[in-house]
């Protein structure tokens, strides 16, 4: 009886969203009088950065500072129509909507600015500060909040937008089957270093080092912090978390905290995390999906560290101590 | 049911109210007083969200009746900040990024506050267990500790 080490790798591909019935997202954008450009959704931030990334995007596009951009999410009632949050969608595909959203609010916002300073629209430029000046001429220039209340009070303007990013359904084809499910495949690796001890088939996991491949990090410290929160989650799926610790039936299985095991504080692996960005073709500003990735590859990377460790496949999550014992008793008796 | 009268002091302000007898702390703050900072989680004292300061003690006010709270001295999350400046501890949470859907972060930062009263400069190891109570599903814990860590220098700087 001994404690035994092991490292297992795993890679993944993970698809953002999914169009088994069509994927939808549509995004409004307004300018209040004074310039602030408020971004609506029925988008869901919970938690993930939605609401930020969202007011970098319209930001960025519009070319105003993102402290001029409110967004307003999740009211399925009056909101624009979105598919929800799930599938790692939001960012892809709410993103592309704010996107065309913006662009369409930008036009209407130097065409008044054009109005007002006597010049042809596409003369103008967005100086990233809250102002717009004609290309070259820099002191030509009119602030937003002017241009607003022309807009408002004087042109009888509305500068807004409406944006729309449909995946359209896939049907596979007949004669092959072959389909297109998803889009826009981001990718992940890790290496998980674990210790078992084979008399209690208990597992530590030592060390996690991931690397994710996202698109572009449109902010790189909560992607950073999505993909730790993430890799701890993957260990928590890999070895401890389960409504149906007990037995002999459902009944028995757990019904809150205090059956429902968790990782704390004091369970953490040495955890690294490295970030590829190779921009996608129809992402955001080169956005994918990072967001449920990031708890995938750990599962099978530990289900392979206990092979190399003690030599048995648990394909059964999670990897309960007694797992690994009932299988090192099946392998002892050959 | 007769309702019954509790009197204490919430984050410097007396507060009195009748409730129904047997109503928890949390429900007390939360549905009379209206301090929302005390977030119920499991309503068994398992998750840790709801932790709140009573007489500079670290308790569960969803397992705390409000009526044996009679003359205490209570502290939440939203009592932290003073005129307008964030507690150093919620700056360092902001800084660390060591909150995501936010539902476990008043139990946090409540039970990183008791540590830091008594433990001016805490280990790692001191941090892990004053939060070993508190359940986080987002953060992966190490940004939440690397916040109470963070808190503590800037806390012994300023003292010094």
């Amino acid at each position: 009886m001994a404690i035994r080490r092991g490292r297992g790798v795993a890679a993944i591909n993970y698809p953002t969203g999914m169009n088994l019935g069509g994927d939808p997202t549509q995004a409004l954008v307004h300018s209040t009088p004074t310039g602030n450009f408020m971004v609506t959704l029925s988008s869901v931030d919970l938690g993930q950065g939605m609401k930020q990334i969202m007011a970098q995007i319209c930001a960025e596009t519009i070319g105003v500072p993102t402290d001029r951009v409110v967004v307003d999410t999740a009211d399925t009632d009056t909101g624009p129509h979105c598919m929800g949050t799930f599938a790692s969608r939001g960012t892809h595909r709410a993103g592309n909507a704010v996107i065309q959203a913006a662009k369409e609010a930008r036009q209407v916002m130097l065409e008044v600015a054009a109005e007002e300073l006597e010049v042809n629209a596409s003369d103008l430029d967005t100086d990233g500060q809250g102002n717009i000046q004609v290309k070259g001429a820099p002191q030509k220039s009119i602030s937003i909040f002017d241009v607003a209340l022309s807009a408002h009070f004087k042109r009888g303007r509305s500068i807004s937008g409406r944006g729309m990013f449909l995946i359209p359904r896939s049907y596979p084809e007949k004669e092959t089957g072959a389909m297109k499910p998803s889009t826009c495949y981001a990718h992940a690796c890790t290496v998980a270093e674990v210790e078992v001890d084979d008399e209690t088939g208990e597992v530590t996991v030592l060390t996690v080092k991931n690397v994710f491949e996202i698109g572009r990090a449109l902010n790189p410290k909560m992607v950073e912090q999505q993909l730790v929160g993430g890799s701890w989650m993957g260990i928590s799926h890999a070895l401890y978390e389960t409504t149906e610790p007990y037995y002999p039936n459902r009944d028995h299985g757990g019904t809150d905290f205090n059956q429902y095991l968790m990782p704390g504080p004091g369970d953490l692996a040495e955890t690294e995390i490295i970030v590829l960005e190779r921009p996608s073709a129809d992402g955001p500003f080169g956005a994918k999906g990072p967001g449920e990735m990031c708890a995938n590859p750990q599962i099978p990377a530990v289900a392979n560290a206990v092979f190399d460790a003690v030599g048995v496949r648990i394909d059964t999550l999670p990897i309960t101590p007694e797992r690994i014992l009932r299988a090192l008793k099946a392998q002892a008796a050959g | 049911m007769a309702k019954v009268p509790v009197q204490f002091t919430l984050n410097g302000s007396e507060k009195a109210e009748f409730i129904e007898s047997g109503t928890t702390l949390l429900n007390a703050l939360r549905d009379k007083i209206g301090d929302t900072s005390p977030k119920g989680g499991c309503h068994q004292g398992t998750c840790g969200a709801c932790s709140v300061i009573i007489d500079g003690e670290l308790r569960l006010s969803c397992l705390t009746l409000a009526e044996t709270c009679n003359g205490a001295d209570i502290k939440t999350t939203a009592g932290l900040a003073e005129g307008g400046v964030l507690h150093p501890l919620q700056r360092a949470f902001l800084d660390a990024f060591a909150t995501q859907c936010g539902f476990c972060t008043p139990g946090m930062i409540t039970a990183a506050k008791v540590l830091l009263d008594r433990t001016p400069n805490p280990s790692r190891e001191d941090v892990v267990e004053a939060l070993s109570g508190n359940i986080c599903r987002c953060t992966g814990y190490e940004p939440i500790i690397q916040a109470v860590l963070t808190a503590a220098r800037a806390n012994s700087q300023n003292a010094a």
